[in-house]
This record gives structure tokens, C-alpha cells and sequence, in this order.
């Protein structure tokens, strides 16, 4: 018999993980630092699933935590690229001073 | 002959389409030929015309001549059709022949100009809009005559585009008159709904039959005609605009602004009198205004220095004589003083042409003087003329007329002692202005030298003409003191109804005619001691002392309606010109625009292009969000 | 065929003028020339055949499937009253055509297919006689005009035309919603989707229904007649607008509006447009007199002339909203008359600024000495435009004051302050731009023989209208009567919906 890690605790990590994303998300202006950020959040909602699939016992909670990986894994593929373009184009990888779309 | 009637106003009319369509480019022979052949044929088919109905078994019926429709709505149709009686067949001779008269004067007085065609073009318009007028059997094609007049006094006064007062003064006769015709065509569109008709005979009729005599729609429609009579005959208080109008050509000032469109008011007041007896305040109003015009203006004319204006103002005052009569129930005096005022008016307009031309366009009668002797034929014109003017008594046709006006006033059950007084003063303030201009212009010394006498047939005839016309033309009428004769009313009195008999002790009309003579005669004497240029008096001092008179900025100013009206009419309406030609109405949407575009900044200013400023934004979207959902 | 065809063959010839300039710039002139010709020939000849109206007003009627789940067809009629606004279109077609000859020479041929879509438009408003149809022609007209003043305009051409295009846009949307309106609510009371004029017509609606309904047609034509407060767009569309454009504005686009109001938003809301007409009659004073002011300010030749478009359609507004024989006749009347005698002066400002280069009168002034002519023709339409007796305009503005005078006194008695106002401004345009002194001697060709045919044309037409306005009013008759009287028609439409009805039970 297996110590099961209690639910709250399991949520509790996946809020915690959340909120370093966000907190990444918005201290840092380096955009590689912004997109790792958003793989943590990513993660956390994937923990989330498998906290919650494992407490109702359903298989569903580890199928969305794999579309979560395989749109993780696209969304990456494609920031990269756009930030490789960004880069040849500015030479910088700082968020704030391509802020050219501005209104 | 009669049913020929219609060619009168279609020949003009031919000449003018003619004289506009050769563009300016026909030769000088050809222009004379069309301007004043037609009108020349206009006016010997009128006078056969007059000789058939004259002659004809019933003078007092009416010929009708049907041209086919013009408009038609609903139960309303107005045609174009002429119909001539006694009334229609004075007025139409008198504007034919003097109206031709004045067109071969116009051979001499024009031939300089450069715009020959054009004016003859106009001329001819003239006539044709003036006998469709006289001749129009509805008020609806005696308003097409009417504005057509109108549109050719504006053209011809404003002949001389070049100088901006000339077409000021154009544009002033037509506006002001313009007010008083528009309260015409509401009176027409009263009349016509009310009584379903606007064929004067048939109109009349019907007014008489419904609507009971002093009620307000009679009183309210009569007032609405009088005031487009009071505009075109520049009467109070429209008239601001005849003097102005003597900027046009002077044999335009003759046959326009003397003998024939101002003149129209009284032809309106006339053909319509059914309806103005039906309301009795307005026949007042029509008497007290024309009392009231022609003291104005006799007193006006004395302080003039310029001879047109001289003249305008004393048309503007005899025409208030006809008023007068009118507005006593005078009719046929009315028309009569219309006749024998065309003659002897137009003769004065022509020989004061005569004298402008010769003198370079000179018209200040200051600067002219001794004419008498250098000018003897334009002399004698214009002293036949003024005499007529001034009525010199049993010689001239003035005094036929304006004696039996004044008979009128005194005795009609609508005139009175006041009437008559006005009217009498009048008299003798008209003797006076018109011999000061006749003893300043033609006594004393000479002062300019002008051109020798032109001795041509095309001016000698029309003065000629209207100077017998002028002394004989009141023998068709005399009173009964001087042979009763009445051929005149008797004619006029199959149109109009018979002024009531005044039941006069033969003492009181000696002493009327008395009265009347005494008034001209005594104006001449006064006229004489005070403006006869003497060696010790000059003109020079003459025209001093007459500046120094505490009267005169009012009597020169014809007592400041003008100013009266630039500042109540003219400014205000510059006024809010000048205020809404930005267009307010448009900053309205300049607003509405400006709201648009502050309220799409201010959306616009959320997009900053900062990645994190939007991850913010989103995080704060979702607490909320999602802080609502669990709360609520 | 023959109406669908009225709309089909500008449209077409459109087409073939645009693809003809690739050869020559003159064939498109020619093709755009002979294509109205023709039709306005047809016209005449379809006119002067004098088909018997039928009870109802209407001389011919056509009808094609179109969208029919929801009940949309081409329906196509003409009665009186279209017959003589689709000829005034044609001719004031010819007429710009003809002045454009030698105005227009970027991209002529697409000038010609602008103009040829806006006619075909124009013509199309006044033929449809299906709602649908109608809104589809309506914006028909309106981007080919939006092209002309953007493109071959003057100075301020854009904001012009943008403001134009905003105006009327924004008002035909709120009748887009009143047409979609009117026609569910048809729907719901008969079960069937239909568009058709005269289905909707007679249609028992609520008090404050049919007044929202009726608000969205009514504000969509007051913004194209121009009333005023929504005429602002004019005398910037008018001023910029090539000569062409202006001539076809004025003369025939504005009176699109008062054809709406003639045919829909009385005869479809009959009750609402009473209520309104007291307002809708304010508004039409209020133009006639505003309008002559503001025309009296402006020192702009094709400004003054726009601003007294907004002063001679508010005469129409008071006649339509007078609601009488009298008054439509004399509404009618006065359009035709406006077309004619307005254009006449657009004309005239487009040969001066072809010729001298401005529009700003303060820099003319005494052009008659070198321009007799053409000041002889600027002073002939200023007279059509004060209302001369004898002319045109007044046979409109007597009989829409006469009506007027029958309906409400009140109104008729100030609209005829305009005639007083009518004068004060026709005479200073002339005085400004042909009398008085010569500003600076100028060395200009008078009128040629093309310009004098047209105008001449112009001219004879405004005449024929003063002196002899009996056929029009004839023509305009037998419409004007089933207008006042739309019994009848509402009787034949519900008997042909109860047979309908009949059908389908069986």
C-alpha cells in the first residue's frame, strides 16, 4: 500500500507551480525566460489534471494532461521560431522594446 | 379685328425672342427695325382694336380671346386668355402708343450703346409682360405679367452692369417689390381656394355672393392684393425703391418707372374693386395711403437736386392721386389721371433725357441753367409737361384729371375734408418742385455748355406727340363747370362701376375748382420768387440756402426710410448671413466625430505592444472573472 | 422586358464604355451618349404613346423571380410619376455626358461607367417596387456617385466624398432595419415572406410601431432630400463634385428622397406620416428659409448654387408632407423644374471653372462684358430659380403653396418668405459673378456650339415647363390620384392574398 499524496496537497503544488509561471510571466523581460514561464503554468494545469484524475479514479485527467504536453510541445516549436525571428530582427530579446504593436 | 387681340403682347414678344436669339450679332438697322416695329404694330393693331370696340354695338361687353390652358389642378384651371373691356382697352392703348413712342426715342437715346440689342431685347419683353398684365382675364396670368414687369425693371435698371449702384439699385426694386407681390400670390392662392376661381369677373361675382361686406377673409384677401399693389406702384410704405430705379437708362425711367408698371398697383386695385368694396377698412387704407404717398413725396421732390429723382418722387406722388381716388371709390378719376399722368409724365422723362444727353449725362439741375434759349424745343416739352404736372388750370389735361380727384375727395361718401386738404396741399407742393426745377434748369445764365439740339425725327415726334397729348388729353373729360363733358367715365363706366353723383351746390364745385386752380397757380408764383435765378440771387446761392433750411436732410432724405430699413431689414439679414456662413449646423457633426475619434484613442491606448501589460491584463481579466463566479 | 431592360442598358453600356476607352477616350463618350439616347428616345415614344393608366395609376409592370424563400422578386412598375423622374434622369444624363466631353480626361472610361451604374441606380429607385430591390438599387447609386466625386473631384474631394457616403449610408441602414422590420411583421400575420410594395401596403400596424418603422424610411429620404439639420453633406458633395456629378446630384440623386417619401413612407405608414407632418412641414419652412440665407452667404459659385438645392427641396418636402392634389403636383413639378434649373447653374459653374480656373466669385465679377452669352444663360436659370412666372419653378412652388395653403396656412404663409429670399440670392450670384466690373481682364471663349446645344436644350425645356406644364401635370395625374386614394389598390392586393390563400388550402 502505496502513502497517497492527499488532493489538497496535489493542488496546492499545481497553484504554487501557477503562480511562479505568472510571476515569470511578468517580472521577467527576457522572452526565453516569458515562455519557459508559460511551460510551468502549463505544467501546473496538467498537474492539476492528473491530481484531479487520480482523486475520481478516471483515465481522463492523464488524456488532457497528454494533449496538454503535445500542444506544449507545438506552442514551444512555434514561440521558438518566432523569437529566433524576433531575434534576427532586433537583436534583442527583450519584450519591452519590441513593443511595436502598439495601439 | 378683336379676336386679333392676342398678337398686342405676342409681338413684343416675337421682337424680344428675335433680338435675344441674334446673340447680339444682328446690325443696328435690323435691332431699330424688330424693337420698335413691333411694338409699333402692337400699338396700330390696339388702336384698330380700340376703333372696333368703340364702334362696336355694345361698348359695354367684354371680348374674351382663349389661348388654351396653362395650368389645371384638381377643380382649379387658369388659361391663357385675354379679355378686354373699357379698363383693359385704356391701359392697353396707353402702353402701346406711349410705349412706342418711347421706343423711337430709345432709336436716338441708345444708338451709342454697345448693348442696342440687348436693351431693345428687354424693352420688348417689357411690353409684352405689360400688356399680358392689362389684358389677363385671371389673376394668375396677370401675375405672370406682373413679375415680368418686374423681371424687366430689374434688367433695365440694372442695364449699366458695369457699375455696381446700378445693379444695387436694380436688385433693391426687385426684392422690395418681390415682398409686396409674394403677399399678392398669397392673396391669389386666398382667393383661389376660397372661392374656387381666379377669373377676376367670376371671382368677383362669387366674393360678392359669399362672403358679406367688412367680414375678415374679404378684408384680409383685398389686403394681401393691396400690398402687391403698394409694392409696384411704390407707395408707402414699399416705395424706397423708385428713386433708386433712376439709375436705368432715362427712356426706361419714362416708359417703366412713370408711365406704365408703376401705374400697375392702381390697374390692380381697379380691376379688382369688387373686392375692395367688400371691405371697407382696406378701400380706407387705399386712400389714406395714397394721401399719405403723395404729401410725402411732393414734399421729397423739394429737396432733390438730382432732375430723375425729381421726377421719380412726383411719380410716386401722382400715382398716390389714383390711390386717393381709388380709395374714395373715384375709379374712373383714377384711370383718367393714369391716362393723361402717362402722357404728360413720359413727356417730362423724355425731354429731361433730351437734356441729360446733351449735357454728358449731367442731371444735377444745379449745374445746368439757361437751357431755355440753346434748347428751345426740349424748353417748351418740359414746360408743357410741367405745366400739366402742376394742372395749370383749363390748358393743360393735368388739371381735367387731378381736379375731379380732388372733386372726388371732397365729396365721395368715402372722402373727406382731410382727403382733400392733403390732396389740395399736395397740388400746390407739386407746382412748386416742378417749376423750381423748370426755372433752374432753363432761366438764369447758362451754365454748361451741351451739345446743339439733336434734330432728329425719332426724338422730335414722341416729344411732339406727348406734348399735344399732354394739353388736349383732358378734353375727354371735363367737369361740369366746363361743358360736362363725359366721354371718358361714360366709356370707363361700362368696366367700372359710375363714381356716386355728387349732389353738389353749383357754388361749392366753382370753389372746389377754384381751390385747385389757386393751389397750381399759386405754387408757379412761389416757385417763381424763390428759385428764379436773378443776378443778385444766383443759383449757386439758391442751392446754399436750400442746403443751410433745417428741413432739408429730411426733405432729401425723403425723410430716412431708407436708413429706416437697412437698419430693421438689410443689417439683421447681413447679420445672420455673416453669423451661419460657417454652417453651425455642421459642428454638429463635427462633434459627433470628435466623440468617435476621443472614444477609439482612448480604446486605442490599451494597446501598448507590452507582452507583460497584456499578461496582466489577462491575469486580472480571470480574477475577476473567475472572483465573480465563486462570490456570486 | 422592356422596364428591366430601362435599368439593364446603362448599366451595360456602362460596361462597354469602360472596356471602349481602352480604344479611344471618344467612344466611351459616344457609347454613353447614344446608350441614354436610345432610351430616353424609347421613353419619349412609351410617353407620347399615351398608355392608358390603369385604375390603380400604374402604366406597365413587370415582375421576376428572384430570392423566393423569402419572397423577393424584381418587380418592376411605372406609373406617372416615375415615368417623369426616370425622364429626367435620362435627359440630365445626356446633358452631363454632353458637358463632360472635354472636362473629363483621367480615365474616361471609367468615368462613364460610374456614371452610367449611378444612373442605372437612380433609374432603378424609381422602377422598383419590391422593398429588397429597392434598398439593393438604392446602394446601387450611391458607390459609382461616391467614385465620381472622390476621383474626378475638386479640391476637397475625399472628406467630401467620405461625408457623403457616411451620410447616406448611416441613414439607409436604419431603413435596411425598417424594411426587414416591415417585412417580419408581414410575415407574422400572413405566414408568407414577401417584399413586394404592394403586399406590405395597407398593413394594420401598431400606433408606435408603424412610427419606428416609418422614422427609419422617413430619416433615410429627409437625409438624401436634404432637410435640414441633415443637409450639410450637400454643399460639400455638390462643391467637389465634378460638373457631372453635380448635375446629376442635384438634379436627379436628391430627388430619389423625395420619391421615397412620396411612394413608401406615406402610402406604408399613412397614420404614423400624418403625426410626423407637422415636423416634417417645420423642417421644410425651416430649409426653404435656411437655405436662402446660407446660399446668400456663400462666395463659392457651386456653393451658393447647393445651398439653394436645400431651399428648393424644402418647397418639395412641404408639398409632400401637404399631402394634396395641389401639393404633390406642385412637389412633383418643382423636382423636375429644380432638375433643370439647377443643373442649368451647375452647368454654368463648370464651364466658368473650366475656364478661369476658380470658383470663388470674389475673383469674377463683370464676366459679361467677355461672357455675354453664358451670362446671358447663368441669368436665365437664376431667374428659373427665383421662380419667374413663365418658368418652371414657379408652377412647382405656386401649386405646392397653394396646397400647402389648403392644408395648413401657417406653413404656406412663411415657405413664401422663400420667394422674397429666392430673389435676394439668385440676383447676387449674377451680380457677383457677371455684373459690375471686370475684376481682371480676362481672355475667355464664350459658349461653343456643344455647350450651346445643351444648354440650349436646358433652357427650351425649362421654358415648355413654365408656359405649357400640362402634359406633366397629366402624366402625374392618374398617379397622384392612387396615391391620395390607396383604397383601391389595398382592395385588389387583400383579394389577391385571399385567393392565394384559397390555392394553398386546396
Amino acid at each position: 500500500m502505496t502513502a497517497v499524496v492527499p488532493f489538497e496537497h496535489g493542488l496546492l503544488l499545481a497553484v504554487l507551480l501557477f503562480a511562479v509561471g505568472v510571476a515569470g510571466v511578468l517580472a521577467r523581460r527576457n522572452l526565453i525566460f516569458m515562455l519557459m514561464s508559460i511551460e510551468i503554468m502549463l505544467n501546473a494545469a496538467g498537474l492539476a489534471f492528473v491530481v484531479a484524475g487520480a482523486r475520481w479514479g478516471q483515465a481522463d485527467g492523464q488524456i488532457m494532461f497528454i494533449l496538454v504536453l503535445t500542444l506544449a510541445a507545438a506552442e514551444v516549436a512555434v514561440a521558438l521560431a518566432l523569437i529566433l525571428k524576433l531575434y534576427q530582427h532586433f537583436h534583442t530579446l527583450d519584450a519591452d522594446a519590441v513593443s511595436e504593436m502598439g495601439g | 379685328m378683336i379676336e386679333w387681340l392676342w398678337l398686342v403682347p405676342l409681338l413684343p414678344l416675337a421682337g424680344s425672342v428675335v433680338l435675344m436669339a441674334s446673340r447680339g450679332e444682328a446690325p443696328h438697322s435690323t435691332v431699330s427695325a424688330i424693337g420698335v416695329g413691333s411694338v409699333g404694330l402692337a400699338a396700330m393693331l390696339a388702336i384698330a382694336i380700340a376703333a372696333e370696340f368703340l364702334g362696336g354695338v355694345d361698348a359695354a361687353a367684354s371680348y374674351t380671346v382663349g389661348l388654351g390652358g396653362w395650368i389645371a389642378v384638381g377643380e382649379l384651371s387658369f388659361g391663357y386668355s385675354l379679355s378686354l373691356d373699357a379698363l383693359s382697352l385704356v391701359m392697353m392703348l396707353v402702353v402701346t402708343v406711349v410705349g412706342f413712342l418711347i421706343h423711337l426715342y430709345s432709336i436716338v437715346y441708345m444708338g451709342e450703346d454697345e448693348g442696342y440689342a440687348r436693351f431693345f431685347a428687354y424693352m420688348n419683353l417689357f411690353m409684352a409682360a405689360m400688356l399680358v398684365l392689362v389684358l389677363a382675364d385671371n389673376l394668375l396670368l396677370l401675375y405672370l405679367g406682373w413679375e415680368g414687369v418686374g423681371l424687366c425693371s430689374y434688367l433695365l435698371i440694372g442695364f449699366w452692369y458695369r457699375d455696381p449702384a446700378n445693379g444695387y439699385a436694380a436688385r433693391k426694386a426687385f426684392v422690395v417689390t418681390r415682398a409686396g407681390d409674394t403677399a399678392m400670390l398669397i392673396g391669389l392662392i386666398l382667393l383661389a381656394t376660397e372661392l374656387g376661381t381666379l377669373h377676376v369677373d367670376t371671382a368677383l361675382a362669387r366674393a360678392a355672393e359669399q362672403w358679406p361686406p367688412g367680414s375678415g377673409i374679404a378684408v384680409a384677401a383685398a389686403a394681401l392684393l393691396l400690398a402687391g399693389a403698394v409694392g409696384k406702384s411704390a407707395q408707402l410704405p414699399l416705395h424706397t425703391w423708385l428713386p433708386d430705379a433712376m439709375a436705368g437708362p432715362t427712356p426706361v425711367s419714362a416708359l417703366i418707372h412713370a408711365a406704365t408698371m408703376v401705374t400697375a398697383g392702381m390697374y390692380l386695385v381697379a380691376r379688382t374693386h369688387a373686392l375692395f368694396v367688400l371691405a371697407p377698412p382696406v378701400q380706407l387704407a387705399v386712400a389714406v395711403i395714397g394721401a399719405a404717398s403723395l404729401l410725402l413725396a411732393a414734399l421729397a421732390a423739394l429737396g432733390q437736386s438730382d432732375i430723375k429723382r425729381i421726377l421719380a418722387y412726383s411719380t410716386m406722388s401722382q400715382i398716390g392721386y389714383m390711390f386717393l381716388a381709388l380709395g374714395v371709390g373715384a375709379w374712373s378719376a383714377a384711370v383718367f389721371h393714369f391716362m393723361t399722368h402717362a402722357f404728360f409724365k413720359a413727356l417730362l422723362f423724355l425731354a429731361a433725357g433730351a437734356l441729360i444727353l446733351a449735357l454728358h449725362h449731367e442731371q444735377n439741375i444745379f449745374r445746368m441753367g439757361g437751357l431755355r434759349r440753346r434748347m428751345p424745343g426740349v424748353f417748351w416739352a418740359f414746360l408743357i409737361g410741367a405745366g400739366a404736372l402742376a394742372a395749370v388750370p383749363l390748358v393743360t389735361a393735368g388739371f381735367y384729371s387731378k381736379e375731379q380727384i380732388l372733386t372726388a375727395a371732397w365729396s365721395a361718401e368715402r372722402g373727406g375734408t382731410w382727403l382733400w386738404l392733403a390732396g389740395l396741399v399736395a397740388a400746390f407742393l407739386t407746382s412748386v418742385y416742378i417749376f423750381r426745377a423748370v426755372f433752374i434748369v432753363f432761366f438764369g445764365p447758362p451754365a454748361a455748355r451741351p451739345h446743339a439740339e439733336p434734330r432728329r425725327l425719332a426724338l422730335f415726334i414722341p416729344l411732339a406727340a406727348l406734348s399735344v397729348l399732354s394739353v388736349i388729353g383732358g378734353f375727354v373729360e371735363t367737369p361740369p363747370l366746363l361743358g360736362r363733358i363725359t366721354w371718358f367715365s361714360d366709356l370707363v363706366g361700362s368696366a367700372l362701376p359710375a363714381a356716386p353723383p355728387h349732389e353738389l351746390a353749383p357754388g361749392v364745385e366753382a370753389r372746389l375748382a377754384l381751390a385747385a386752380a389757386a393751389a397750381a397757380l399759386g405754387g408757379i408764383a412761389v416757385a417763381w420768387w424763390l428759385f428764379l435765378p436773378r443776378p443778385e440771387r444766383t443759383r449757386e446761392r439758391i442751392a446754399e440756402r436750400e442746403r443751410g433750411s433745417p428741413v432739408y436732410p429730411a426733405l432729401a432724405s425723403a425723410f430716412g426710410f431708407d436708413r429706416l430699413y437697412d437698419a430693421v431689414f438689410v443689417r439683421p439679414f447681413l447679420g445672420l448671413a455673416r453669423a451661419l456662413r460657417g454652417e453651425p449646423v455642421d459642428r454638429l457633426y463635427d462633434g459627433l466625430v470628435w466623440l468617435l475619434r476621443a472614444s477609439w484613442q482612448g480604446a486605442g491606448a490599451t494597446q501598448t505592444g507590452r507582452l507583460r501589460w497584456y499578461a496582466a491584463g489577462m491575469l486580472a481579466g480571470g480574477v475577476i472573472v473567475i472572483g465573480i463566479a465563486v462570490l456570486a | 422586358m422592356m422596364l428591366a431592360w430601362l435599368i439593364a442598358l446603362p448599366a451595360a453600356a456602362g460596361v462597354v464604355a469602360w472596356l471602349a476607352a481602352r480604344t479611344s477616350p471618344a467612344a466611351a463618350r459616344w457609347v454613353s451618349l447614344v446608350a441614354l439616347g436610345a432610351e430616353l428616345a424609347w421613353l419619349v415614344a412609351f410617353w407620347l404613346g399615351a398608355p392608358a393608366p390603369g385604375a390603380d395609376g400604374w402604366l406597365a409592370e413587370e415582375r421576376y423571380a428572384w430570392l423566393p424563400r423569402f419572397g423577393i422578386t424584381v418587380h418592376l412598375a411605372v406609373d406617372g410619376l416615375s415615368l417623369l423622374l426616370v425622364a429626367l434622369t435620362l435627359f440630365l444624363g445626356i446633358v452631363s455626358v454632353a458637358c463632360s466631353w472635354t472636362e473629363i480626361e483621367e480615365h474616361p472610361g471609367f468615368f462613364h461607367a460610374n456614371l452610367l451604374w449611378s444612373l442605372a441606380g437612380v433609374i432603378g429607385v424609381f422602377l422598383a417596387l419590391d422593398l429588397f430591390l429597392f434598398f439593393f438599387l438604392w446602394e446601387l447609386m450611391l458607390v459609382p456617385m461616391y467614385f465620381l466625386i472622390a476621383i474626378w473631384g475638386h479640391e476637397n474631394r475625399i472628406y467630401s466624398a467620405i461625408k457623403f457616403f457616411i451620410f447616406t449610408q448611416a441613414s439607409s441602414l436604419l431603413m435596411l432595419a425598417s424594411i426587414v422590420g416591415l417585412a417580419y411583421l408581414g410575415f407574422r400575420s400572413t405566414g408568407v415572406w414577401s417584399f413586394d410594395y404592394f403586399d406590405l401596403l395597407g398593413m394594420e400596424l401598431a400606433p408606435n410601431v408603424a412610427m419606428l418603422l416609418m422614422l427609419g424610411f422617413f430619416i433615410a429620404f429627409v437625409v438624401k432630400l436634404p432637410a435640414v439639420p441633415f443637409h450639410t453633406w450637400l454643399p460639400d458633395a455638390h462643391t467637389d463634385a465634378p460638373t457631372a456629378g453635380s448635375v446629376i446630384l442635384a438634379g436627379v440623386l436628391l430627388k430619389t428622397g423625395a420619391y421615397g417619401l412620396i411612394r413608401f413612407v406615406v402610402p406604408l405608414f399613412p397614420d404614423a406620416a400624418a403625426d410626423v407632418a407637422p415636423l416634417a412641414m417645420t423642417l421644410a419652412v425651416a430649409g426653404i428659409l435656411y437655405g436662402a440665407v446660407l446660399a446668400f452667404a456663400q462666395s463659392d459659385f457651386k456653393r451658393l448654387v447647393a445651398y439653394t438645392s436645400v431651399a428648393h427641396l424644402g418647397f418639395v418636402l412641404l408639398g409632400v408632407f401637404a399631402w394634396n392634389e395641389a401639393a404633390l403636383q406642385g412637389a412633383i413639378m418643382q423636382m423636375v423644374a429644380h432638375g433643370i434649373s439647377t443643373g442649368g447653374l451647375f452647368l454654368v459653374a463648370g464651364l466658368l471653372q473650366q475656364r478661369l480656373h476658380t470658383r470663388d466669385m470674389r475673383r469674377m465679377g463683370g464676366l459679361w462684358a467677355e461672357l455675354p452669352r453664358m451670362g446671358a444663360v447663368a441669368l436665365f436659370f437664376a431667374i428659373g430659380s427665383l421662380g419667374l412666372p413663365g418658368l418652371g419653378n414657379f408652377v412647382g412652388e405656386f401649386l405646392v403653396l397653394l396646397g400647402a395653403f389648403t392644408a395648413t396656412r401657417a406653413f404656406a404663409v412663411v415657405a413664401a418668405l422663400g420667394l422674397v429670399a429666392a430673389v435676394i440670392y439668385s440676383l447676387i450670384l449674377i451680380q457677383r459673378s457677371f455684373h459690375g466690373d471686370l475684376a481682371a481682364p480676362v481672355r475667355v471663349r464664350d459658349l461653343g456650339t456643344r455647350e450651346t446645344a445643351y444648354l440650349a436644350a436646358m433652357i427650351l425645356a425649362l421654358v415648355w415647363l413654365g408656359l405649357r406644364p400640362q402634359p406633366v401635370l397629366d402624366t402625374a395625374r392618374p398617379a397622384v390620384a392612387a396615391l391620395l386614394e390607396p383604397g383601391p389598390a389595398i382592395a385588389a392586393r387583400d383579394a389577391r392574398l385571399e385567393a392565394a390563400s384559397l390555392e394553398a388550402r386546396r
